[in-house]
Formats: C-alpha cells, sequence, structure tokens
C-alpha cells in the first residue's frame, strides 16, 4: 500500500486548496480573531484580565475538575473495558452500545437530567441528600457530570489495547508461578498504560472545555462553581469592555486546550507503539 | 510489480481459505493460522476466577446504571409525568419549542452536509498525496474537538460582532450574520468539523489507491474514479462519520448558545431551548423536549450499531477485498473515542 508520491490521482489541487480554504476560514480565521484580540492589549491589560481573584477561582475549578474527573473515569474506563472484553456475560452488547451514550446525548440533556436526578426530590438525591451528600449545585455535580462524559474515551481507548494483548505473556506469567494479581500489576498493567493515560488526557482536554452540561448542574456561583467557560459568557454578556476581558480568558483556555492537543498526538503515537 | 501483486494475491487466497476452514473447525482464524497459539491450558490460566468476574461485572454494571442508565430513565419518566397528553402539547403546543425542533433539524444538516464535503476533500488530500505541511494539515482538522465550544463561539463573536473584523463591514454590506440562522450554522460547522474528515482519512489509507490507478489507466475521469471506485468503497465509513457528525450537531450547546443571543423563536436550537424552559422553571416541557433529544440519540446509536456491524460483516462475506479486512480489520471506527 502506501501514497503515491508523484501526483498520478486527479484532484489534487481541487482537493488540498478545497480542504485548505475550509479549514482557514473556518478554524484558522475566528481562532485568529481571537488571539490577535488578545495580542492588541498591553501586557498589563492582559495580566488584569486573566489573573482576578474570580478568574483564577475559575480556573483552578475547571482544572481541578476536569483532573479529578478524569482520575475517576480513568478507573471506571478501565473496568468496563475489562468486562466488555474478557468476560461474556448476558447484556455485553448493550452494556458495549450504552458506553457511546454520553457522547450521543446532547449535553443539554445531561446536564438537565443530573441537576433533577441528585436534587433533594430526585431519585438519587432523596437517598443521598438525607446522608448529608449534596451534590445538586455543588462542585461535585460539575465532577459527576464531567464523569457522565468523559468516560466513554477511557473505554473507547483501552478497549482495542485489552484485545490485542498478547494471550502468550498471561500464559506464561501464569506457569512461572505469578498470581492473577501478579500478572495484572506486572505484566498487562504496563501494556495498558500508555492508552490509559491517553484516555485520561482526552477526558480532561474535553472536560476543561464543557460548558452545556455544567451550566445546569453547578448553580454557577462566583469563585464556587463558576468554571472557566462560564465566566468567558458572563463577560461577553456583560458587553463593552468585558468582551477584551471575555476574550483573554479564552485565550488562556485556547492555549490550555492546543497544547493538550499537541500531547494527545504524542500519546496516540506512543500508544500505537506500545 | 507484477510478482509482487501476485504474492499479495496468493498470500490472500491463502487466507482466506484458512478462514473458511475455520469456520468450518468453529476455530479462531488466527490460530489456524498460527499467529494465536492453540493452547489448552491458557484458558484455565488466563481468565479470571469466577468471583472475580462476578465482582467486576456487577460492579461495572452499577457504575453503567447509575451514570447512565437512570439518567435515561429518568428523562422519560419526569416528561411523562403529567401523562401523555401534557407531553405532546408541551412538544408541539408551544410555538417557540416547535420552532427549535425545525430550526435544529435544519441547521444540523446543513452543517453536516459540509462537513461531508470537506471531508470528502480532506481525505482525498491526505490519503492519497504526499505534501509538505500534511501533518500540519491533520493537525489543524482536529483542532476543533479540543478547543472549547465557548471559545469558539466567542471567536464567530469576534470576527461578526459589531465591534469585531468583519462585522462593521459586512453591515455595510447589509449582511448581518451574528444572532442569525447563519452563525447558528457556521458555529455548529466548526465544532463537528472533524467528524467526518477523521473517519474518512484512516479508511482511504487502509483501502489504498490501487482500485483508483486501475480506473485511471483504463481511462475513467476523476469523477468517475470518485463516484464509481472511491465513494462505494468509503460508503460505510462516510455514513458513520455522517451519523457521528449529525448527532454532534444536533444536541451541540456552548458554541451555538454563544453566537445566537438567544432569541426565542428565532435562533433558539433544541438543546438551547431546553435551557430557555429550564430557567423558565418549566420543568416538565424541559423534560418533554429534552425526550425528544434523547430519542434522537438512541437512534444515532442504533444506527451506528448497525453500520458497524454492516462495515465489519459486508467485507468478508462479500468477498474480494475482504481479506484485506481480515488481516487487518479497518481502522477500527474509532470515531465516538478519540475523536470527541
Amino acid at each position: 500500500m502506501g501514497r503515491i508520491s508523484p501526483k498520478v490521482l486527479p484532484g489534487y489541487g481541487l482537493s488540498l486548496g478545497f480542504t485548505l480554504v475550509y479549514v482557514s476560514v473556518l478554524v484558522l480565521l475566528p481562532l485568529g480573531a481571537c488571539v490577535a484580540t488578545a495580542v492588541g492589549m498591553d501586557w498589563a491589560e492582559f495580566v488584569a484580565a486573566v489573573w482576578t481573584p474570580r478568574a483564577r477561582a475559575a480556573y483552578a475549578l475547571s482544572f481541578g475538575a476536569s483532573l479529578i474527573a478524569a482520575s475517576i473515569s480513568t478507573i471506571i474506563g478501565l473496568l468496563i473495558a475489562w468486562v466488555l472484553v474478557r468476560y461474556q456475560f448476558p447484556g455485553r452488547r448493550l452494556l458495549d452500545s450504552l458506553v457511546d451514550l454520553p457522547f450521543a446525548l446532547p449535553t443539554a440533556v445531561a446536564g438537565l437530567v443530573f441537576s433533577h436526578l441528585y436534587s433533594a426530590e430526585g431519585w438519587l438525591g432523596q437517598f443521598l441528600v438525607p446522608l448529608g451528600i449534596e451534590a445538586a449545585y455543588s462542585r461535585l455535580a460539575i465532577v459527576i457530570v464531567l464523569v457522565f462524559i468523559g468516560f466513554p474515551f477511557v473505554v473507547r481507548t483501552v478497549q482495542p489495547v485489552i484485545q490485542s494483548l498478547d494471550a502468550e505473556e498471561e500464559e506464561a506469567a501464569a506457569l512461572l508461578g505469578a498470581t492473577r494479581w501478579q500478572t495484572f500489576r506486572y505484566v498487562l498493567l504496563p501494556a495498558l498504560v500508555p492508552s490509559l493515560i491517553t484516555g485520561f488526557a482526552l477526558a480532561v482536554a474535553r472536560g476543561l472545555g464543557e460548558y452545556g452540561s455544567i451550566v445546569f448542574v453547578s448553580g454557577n456561583m462566583p469563585y464556587k462553581t463558576e468554571i472557566a467557560p462560564f465566566l468567558i459568557v458572563s463577560r461577553l454578556e456583560e458587553g463593552g469592555g468585558r468582551v477584551v476581558e471575555a476574550t483573554a480568558i479564552a485565550t488562556v483556555l485556547l492555549a490550555a486546550s492546543l497544547s493538550l492537543l499537541v500531547v494527545i498526538n504524542r500519546l496516540e503515537a506512543w500508544s500505537r507503539k506500545g | 510489480m507484477a510478482d509482487a501483486l501476485s504474492g499479495q494475491n496468493s498470500q490472500r487466497v491463502v487466507e482466506h481459505v484458512q478462514i473458511a476452514r475455520s469456520r468450518e473447525l468453529g476455530i479462531d482464524p488466527l490460530v489456524l493460522s498460527g499467529k494465536r497459539p492453540l493452547s489448552t491450558m491458557g484458558r484455565r490460566y488466563t481468565q479470571d476466577p469466577l468471583w472475580l468476574r462476578i465482582v467486576l461485572i456487577s460492579l461495572a454494571a452499577i457504575v453503567m446504571g447509575v451514570l447512565v442508565v437512570i439518567p435515561v430513565i429518568n428523562v422519560f419518566y419526569e416528561a411523562l409525568r403529567d401523562g401523555i397528553v401534557a407531553y405532546g402539547r408541551a412538544i408541539v403546543g408551544d410555538p417557540e419549542t416547535r420552532y427549535s425542533i425545525v430550526l435544529t433539524l435544519t441547521v444540523a444538516p446543513l452543517a453536516v452536509l459540509c462537513n461531508v464535503i470537506f471531508g470528502i476533500a480532506a481525505a482525498w488530500a491526505v490519503a492519497r498525496f504526499r505534501f509538505p505541511g500534511r501533518t500540519l494539515v491533520v493537525t489543524l482538522i482536529d483542532v476543533p474537538l479540543s478547543v472549547s465550544p465557548v471559545v469558539a463561539g466567542l471567536a464567530f463573536v469576534l470576527l461578526f460582532g459589531m465591534q469585531g473584523f468583519l462585522g462593521p463591514w459586512l453591515r455595510k454590506q447589509g449582511i448581518d450574520i451574528l444572532f442569525t440562522v447563519p452563525a447558528l450554522i457556521l458555529a455548529t460547522t466548526f465544532v463537528t468539523l472533524p467528524y467526518v474528515a477523521r473517519e474518512l482519512i484512516p479508511v482511504m489509507e487502509a483501502i489504498g489507491p490501487d482500485e483508483e490507478l486501475a480506473a485511471l489507466s483504463l481511462g475513467a475521469s476523476g469523477w468517475q474514479i470518485f463516484w464509481r471506485v472511491t465513494l462505494p468503497n468509503i460508503k460505510w465509513g462516510l455514513l458513520y462519520g455522517i451519523i457521528l457528525c449529525n448527532a454532534r450537531a444536533m444536541g451541540e450547546f456552548g458554541a451555538v448558545s454563544v453566537v445566537s443571543g438567544r432569541i426565542p423563536g428565532e435562533t433558539t436550537t433544541m438543546p438551547l431551548q431546553v435551557e430557555v424552559l429550564f430557567q423558565d422553571f418549566n420543568s416538565p416541557a424541559a423534560f418533554a423536549l429534552a425526550s425528544v433529544l434523547t430519542l434522537l440519540a438512541g437512534v444515532t446509536l442504533v444506527l451506528k450499531g448497525w453500520v458497524e456491524r454492516h462495515h465489519a460483516v459486508t467485507p468478508h462475506l462479500t468477498d474480494q477485498e475482504g481479506t484485506d479486512e481480515q488481516t487487518q480489520p479497518t481502522p477500527k471506527m474509532s470515531g465516538s473515542t478519540v475523536t470527541v
């Protein structure tokens, strides 16, 4: 197989030209406008906009909640991927397709239903609230929603790797006297680490930018449950000079997501090799 | 060249026969071709004990139950709480809700159409030619996946707003984009841009250019090659990309919310209308509309499963390039995973 390097097939100019124009107009132009606005500010102004106490609280919450949720997603994702690949049981196919639901379900629906489920009269809240666990309109709610959105990434990155694990290594480990746990810990887990980290990074990236579902569940209280994307929106809606401030915060978030994209690309290359 | 080709073909034939035999015997084809050891004791040692299997399966079921199943059931429970009549009235009785359904069913297909054309062009350019900056193009296609939808929406505001880069000039030409339906389409297209391209590029790379080159040497024109050779080969991958792209397009919230200005009956799509109803404390209506979106998500999953089965099954039943798919499973339709 392989690509033909002399351009034998027709359509090179047309397809590449269209691709470049399309990406430029839809991606580079808007994001360029965002960066240009931020660069147009002088440094002191920029710092004053992105480093207010309210903004710092919002970054801390956005990053903190994404990291915690992605860690939980990694454990849940490994569990579900393992069960789906290794075990036969009734309902396996259904479980497998349900993993994709958080992807297909609009985030607004997820936000709506989670905000209701954990409230005092909700199905889960009626048990949790008497125990003192108030998950509605709290930071906990943000983490729960981000786990819902993030765990499919881990399942779908780890699943094919578990599938491709070599049975021989496990047999060898067993024959050499390893217990099942030792085999998992020293033989299987190291092979899964690259994909687990990739899934984790994907979940963090998605969680960092998530807005639709969190608007519903968090209550959006400044300093408490306000995430960075929400702060951008509220600054934008205030209008006037605040738009520039919104842009500055957006640039910080954009820089974070683009660095994560680079990291994820590296990780994916690594986990393909490993 | 000819030798290499016939060598490849005989290899294919051997593999094909092996697969056929393994079906007859009910043995894993990889075992028969010697790629996986036929171990009699392996199973015992590599299988977890029964109690552990039961514990892990139950844990997975509980997690999925709390995280996915209960919320979905709850959507329908809350939606139908006041009875089917109230449910119907909540969906079709309110003109703004009705409008939001129509708007979503307009915006999403248009965004998908744009990205289908783009995806095919990008896959053709990236999978069929080498050129400097190819990796950069592939990375650029991925950018919308990692950018927060809110940042995307803001970027369009900065471009088309009254204080924006293009806004004032467009205003002079009598064109308003921000807070109109075209802005919704633009924002949705941005967010869903990678889905079709990311499905098609690996599919086209796996298929390779051989058939297209053959068609070319037989005198087919570029468009003939595309319609008669390429499109039939990539149709399942394309369909898969369309399903994923459409699901995301219908559910998009953040980017659309920023550029819409939330004008009721004009720029509120279904997800935005859910928020409007929620903020009006009209919870039953919000859940009713959410249940429609949930049903659409269910349809997406069913279609997705159908395409996955088809894509996995058809090739080696209908022969021809079948063996390729067997030995090297087509880049697994990874859409939902890495794509989102």
